[in-house]
């Protein structure tokens, strides 16, 4: 029987015949978690191709409101766009070069989250509920537009101690982009397409997995690490704020993953935390 | 076997005498804070009354009442922390941002804004809640002490209808007054340039609050929980809500 999943907000068709020698393609998920079947292959040829291509298009939006509003947002204030500042400061750039190194930083990291949704995710819940997407852009686009009005501003003060500073808060930053995206591949890693089986991440021969070993979640761990770097980068409060906050909600996911990990796995490592090694 | 489970009842009968003394001085302590909120609201009623009775006029009432009005809005965070620990089954978050708002037209506007002090507005939002807080007070303890005359039920069920819009008429109005000297002196503001490179403009900020006052007040005092305002809450009858 043939049945629609749902993966990464793409919609793929998965052709199983009663011979199991036929497996998915890849992993998915139920549209409908009861299972909606197609009972009859005749249905699937009757299926456009246009129907396939318009969910892919509606869910795809989901992420790329989330991530590709910030990106744009950002660089609408980076290139000075009218109506934000004053008429005279339209379409300049700023005279310092931390806040053009602070643009390519949060340009990247919004790129690569939309490249990781794109190619490296496997999401384990499907369609998100509409009031999630709502409250989810307005914090990330609200934020996204907090900061970057103050970091393009042509009153924006760069940080106290210079070089020094950006070029430290530059390494912190890079380092821990690594790192997420290294956690993000040795997730993706554990569970072979088509396994349901949850097992436990354990370090790889990648020096930035080795974090597993103290941390449950240390995707969130190098996602905060992030983000301070960006702070110091910038030395703006919109944007400490913005990490604080981003904090206080992953150590609320970190400790719930953390539980669940308790609670399924007997053996799980006793050393681990959920988020900051030995502290939280 | 037998020695096992007369244990087991011997334990639970401890934390059940455990609850009912926390219960008991629950209550003892809500009443007391109910019957002292009740009394000093109507030590605020009387003091306005007698001022007007005197001076025939209402300016200068605010300064003449500010220290006791601060002293009682502001002893309210107390029941932001009763709903925490449980004592009082309402929404934390709800009464949280309900004392916060009064506290915040208390202290960051009629407070540190002195020329509006003697607007009308300000004598509006002042009565209004001292007739609220009076009956809202009164009511929790006429609860707690399982006797609630007819007249205080009614009046809390009923008066919000009126109390209600002349509350929010008086605080839009204070706030309104307010503007152009918050515009004039720049208070509680941060500009541009500075280290943290963040800025804040209290002018802008109570034009927001001022909006905020639309989907907030209609969507809090649409809960059923503690209110500011007497609003129905059918089937409320726990002690202090």
């Amino acid at each position: 029987h043939v049945y629609l999943q749902y993966s990464n907000c793409f919609l793929v068709f998965h052709v199983f015949v009663s011979d199991p020698q036929w497996y998915p393609a890849r992993q998915s998920i139920r549209l409908d978690p009861k299972g909606k079947s197609l009972k009859d292959e005749d249905v699937l040829q009757h299926l456009p191709v246009g129907t396939t291509a318009t969910f892919y298009f509606r869910d795809l939006g989901v992420f790329l409101t989330e991530y590709a509003g910030p990106l744009l947002i950002y660089l609408m204030f980076y290139f000075r766009v009218p109506f934000i500042y004053a008429p005279k400061y339209d379409f300049t750039t700023s005279k310092h070069w931390v806040v053009h190194l602070a643009c390519m930083c949060h340009s990247f990291h919004y790129v690569k989250r939309l490249l990781e949704t794109l190619f490296v995710h496997r999401f384990s819940h499907g369609t998100m509920p509409l009031r999630n997407i709502f409250k989810n852009c307005t914090y990330y686009w609200g934020f996204a537009a907090w900061m970057a009005y103050y970091i393009n501003h042509p009153l924006y003060t760069p940080p106290i101690y210079g070089e020094q500073q950006i070029r430290l808060a530059l390494i912190v930053f890079l380092f821990c982009q690594i790192g997420n995206f290294s956690i993000h591949i040795a997730l993706r890693n554990l569970r072979p397409p088509g396994s349901k089986t949850r097992k436990i991440p354990y370090p790889t021969k990648n020096p930035f997995t080795w974090i597993f070993l103290l941390v449950s979640c240390p995707n969130y761990t190098y996602e905060l690490g992030s983000w301070l770097g960006f702070t110091l980068m910038t030395q703006c409060l919109p944007v400490a704020a913005f990490t604080l906050v981003g904090f206080i909600q992953m150590t609320v996911w970190a400790k719930g993953k953390h539980r669940s990990y308790l609670k399924e796995f007997r053996d799980y490592p006793t050393l681990r935390s959920p988020i900051l090694p030995f502290i939280l | 076997m037998a020695s096992g489970e007369e244990d087991g009842t011997v334990e639970e009968k401890e934390t059940n005498n455990k609850k009912r003394t926390k219960g008991a001085i629950a209550t003892a302590w809500l009443t007391f804070y109910n019957i002292a909120m009740t009394a000093g609201w109507l030590v605020l009623a009387v003091a306005m009354v007698r001022y007007y009775l005197q001076k025939g006029t209402h300016k200068g009432l605010y300064r003449n009442i500010a220290r006791t009005l601060k002293f009682f809005q502001t002893f309210a965070l107390l029941e932001v922390g009763h709903c925490a620990i449980g004592i009082v089954r309402t929404s934390v978050i709800v009464t949280g941002v309900q004392v916060c708002s009064r506290i915040f037209m208390v202290w960051f506007v009629t407070n540190s804004i002195r020329q509006i002090q003697n607007e009308e507005s300000v004598i509006l939002f002042v009565v209004v809640w001292t007739i609220t807080e009076i009956t809202r007070y009164s009511f929790y303890t006429f609860n707690l002490l399982n006797h609630l005359p007819y007249f205080i039920k009614w009046a809390r069920y009923n008066m919000f209808i009126v109390m209600y819009p002349l509350g929010v008429i008086g605080e839009l109005l204070t706030i309104h007054a307010s503007l152009p000297y918050v515009r004039r002196s720049g208070m509680y503001s941060l500009r541009l340039p500075n280290k943290y490179n963040v800025s804040f403009d209290y002018y802008y900020f109570l034009i927001i609050v001022m909006l905020s006052y639309i989907p907030c007040k209609h969507s809090t005092h649409n809960k059923t929980s503690t209110c500011m305002l007497p609003f129905p809450h059918w089937g409320c009858h726990v002690s202090g809500v």
